[in-house]
């Protein structure tokens, strides 16, 4: 819809205050991405890369000029004349966003363009993405279904959900402060424990968690006592430890359910005494040790007073 | 072990090859052959050709290739005959394109019946199907008609269709249009519709997105859907018999003629040879340009 290819029900989409949803694709000032690139196989890549050029009859030496600088601004000047058969996935990207960018437009929407690429080559064009849209300065839109790409490469996060955007605001508050439990569960891991606010004060709530007992979670704006809702933790605010006999809020035994290890972390699976697994992330800073709990040990989970969100129903 | 596939992968390879390449030795090299040497040797007394050793000596002469190049009239056949060949494969491919677009756009589902009636034609003999076009375009039938009224109203004298170049035309195009839809339908066909999408994006219109996307992709499709319409039409003759008057002799004829008719095969053979050199030239200027194109983007 914002290219124009699909147009809306009803409504306007704005740009610098401009209703573009009656203007045809050719004639908005945005560029596209396409998942596929969508290069022109019959033409070189500085002929590609002229297409918009040509198309917004320009004459030739400025052509020239531009198509010089946009490929160089994506590194690719020495591939000019190749055809876009002749590169490799990460170029023919490149050739896209030097395409789409080089008659600076408004607006440039990406189209999950980094899904055909591998891990590695991925993590570089987000760097790329990140220095180019500093560069010139134009905004993009980035869509994705890859969470940690889009908390890497944002400014700000729209969390869409069946057509309507369930939260927008920056990555740290998206992930940090979720606004509700699609968003929580969307963006990154986390444990979930259904809850009533038992009492709500302007430093802390005490939570009631039926079967479990009550938690201490940070004061909210308009909460009060016997809401009913979620509780939000993430896995990294979790601390695992040998199982202690000790009267704390927070703080619930268990036995280790299973656990994925990764590398530089380990993520265990605590199962609580009433079934209810919690997910408690640990380093693996300490050289030489890859693990630090088995399978069924007893073990304790507790997290700080101010720690998780609560979310109302 | 690698020693033992490599000799059997090339069996393979031999074994594959080996009866489309006797088949084509046997029966295109070798008549070629014959034909380059029939059309050194002397006709017959009663038509074929005359020994080719008489009297403990070679029989050969030049008298064919003089008598070609000695009368214009054949190089005007020739040059008609590829008149006719290159107007039938325009008039096919603006006639062609826009159905195998058409076809190619069509949902999935749709696109193999479309293909098949595309083809039909070929399913009833190919005599009966240019015999029927004499009916369609004869003095009594209603195309004719129709056209003279109109004609008549404006004040100009009727017409004759059939028997005319335009008839012979009409039959070229109408069995050759299959050869140039098929191809330029797979060819269409496999365009990606991303790139129409980019096109837009970037700014071309309707009109743009036709000339510099869809049009120089299509061109492997037109190359070989041209050459499967002119070289066939070049050595036509039965369709300039049956529709054509008397003045429309194509190159096809003549060889027929030379063959059957006059019964002059050292200059049939002539012929033939000339109109293969013409068709091999042409075929090899149309590799070179597809070879251009389809190297840009293969």
């Amino acid at each position: 819809m914002i290219a124009g290819f699909e147009l809306p029900d009803a409504g306007q989409i704005l740009l610098d205050g401009n209703n573009i949803a009656d203007i045809p694709p050719e004639k908005r000032p945005l560029h596209t991405v396409f998942q596929s690139y969508a290069l022109f196989p019959h033409l070189t890549v500085a002929e590609n890369v002229a297409f918009p050029l040509k198309m917004a009859r320009r004459d030739k030496p400025t052509i020239k000029a531009k198509v010089h600088e946009a490929l160089d601004s994506v590194h690719l000047s020495d591939r000019a004349h190749a055809y876009p058969h002749e590169l490799s996935g990460g170029q023919k990207q490149r050739v896209a966003l030097a395409r789409s960018l080089v008659n600076r437009p408004r607006l440039l929407l990406l189209d999950e363009p980094l899904a055909a690429l591998d891990a590695k080559l991925r993590e570089e064009m987000q760097h790329e993405l990140i220095d180019l849209q500093r560069e010139v300065g134009i905004t993009f839109i980035f869509v994705t279904h890859a969470q940690d790409e889009a908390l890497a490469l944002s400014h700000r996060i729209a969390v869409m959900n069946q057509g309507h955007i369930e939260q927008f605001d920056e990555p740290s508050k998206i992930y940090g402060f979720p606004r509700n439990r699609f968003v929580a569960d969307f963006i990154g891991n986390t444990n979930m424990l259904e809850i009533e606010v038992a009492e709500a004060t302007p430093t802390h709530l005490r939570l009631a968690v039926p079967g479990l007992g009550e938690i201490m979670a940070p004061a909210q704006e308009e909460t009060r006592a016997g809401q009913k809702g979620w509780f939000t933790v993430r896995p990294e605010q979790v601390r695992i430890g040998p199982a202690q006999d000790r009267e704390l809020k927070n703080h619930f035994c268990g036995k280790v359910r299973s656990f994925i290890y990764v590398g530089n972390v380990t993520t265990y699976t605590v199962e609580l005494a009433d079934g209810t697994p919690i997910d408690a992330l640990l380093s693996n800073s300490a050289p030489g040790r890859a693990r630090f709990f088995e399978v069924g040990d007893e073990v304790a989970v507790s997290w700080r007073h101010d720690a998780g969100v609560f979310l109302r129903e | 072990m690698r020693g033992y596939s490599c000799v059997n992968r090339r069996l393979g390879r031999w074994v594959v090859s080996l009866p489309p390449t006797l088949f084509l030795l046997l029966f295109f090299v070798a008549p070629s052959l014959i034909m380059v040497v029939a059309s050194f040797r002397f006709p017959g007394e009663y038509g074929g050709l005359a020994p080719l050793v008489e009297h403990g000596r070679w029989k050969l002469t030049l008298e064919t290739y003089r008598f070609f190049f000695s009368d214009f009239i054949y190089a005007e056949i020739f040059i008609k005959s590829f008149g006719v060949a290159l107007a039938t494969t325009l008039i096919c491919i603006l006639m062609a394109y826009p159905l195998a677009w058409l076809i190619a756009r069509s949902p999935k589902k749709h696109q193999d019946v479309m293909v098949l009636l595309a083809v039909l034609p070929f399913a009833s003999n190919f005599l009966i199907r240019v015999y029927a076009w004499m009916i369609i375009l004869g003095p009594q039938a209603a195309v004719a008609r129709a056209v003279n009224s109109l004609l008549a109203a404006f004040g100009f004298e009727p017409v004759t269709l059939l028997f005319s170049p335009f008839a012979v035309l009409v039959g070229m195009v109408y069995v050759h249009l299959p050869f140039m839809i098929l191809p330029l339908y797979t060819n269409l066909a496999k365009h990606d519709p991303a790139l129409l999408d980019a096109a837009q994006d970037l700014g071309a219109n309707a009109w743009r997105r036709f000339w510099k996307v869809t049009w120089p992709l299509s061109l492997p499709g037109i190359y070989s859907g041209s050459v499967l319409v002119f070289i066939p039409v070049l050595g036509m003759f039965a369709i300039p018999d049956i529709l054509g008057g008397t003045g429309d002799i194509l190159i096809g004829n003549l060889i027929k003629e030379q063959f059957l008719g006059t019964r002059d095969w050292p200059f049939g053979a002539t012929l033939s040879l000339m109109l293969t050199l013409a068709v091999l030239v042409c075929a090899g200027l149309a590799a070179w340009l597809a070879r251009r194109g389809v190297g840009r983007h293969a």
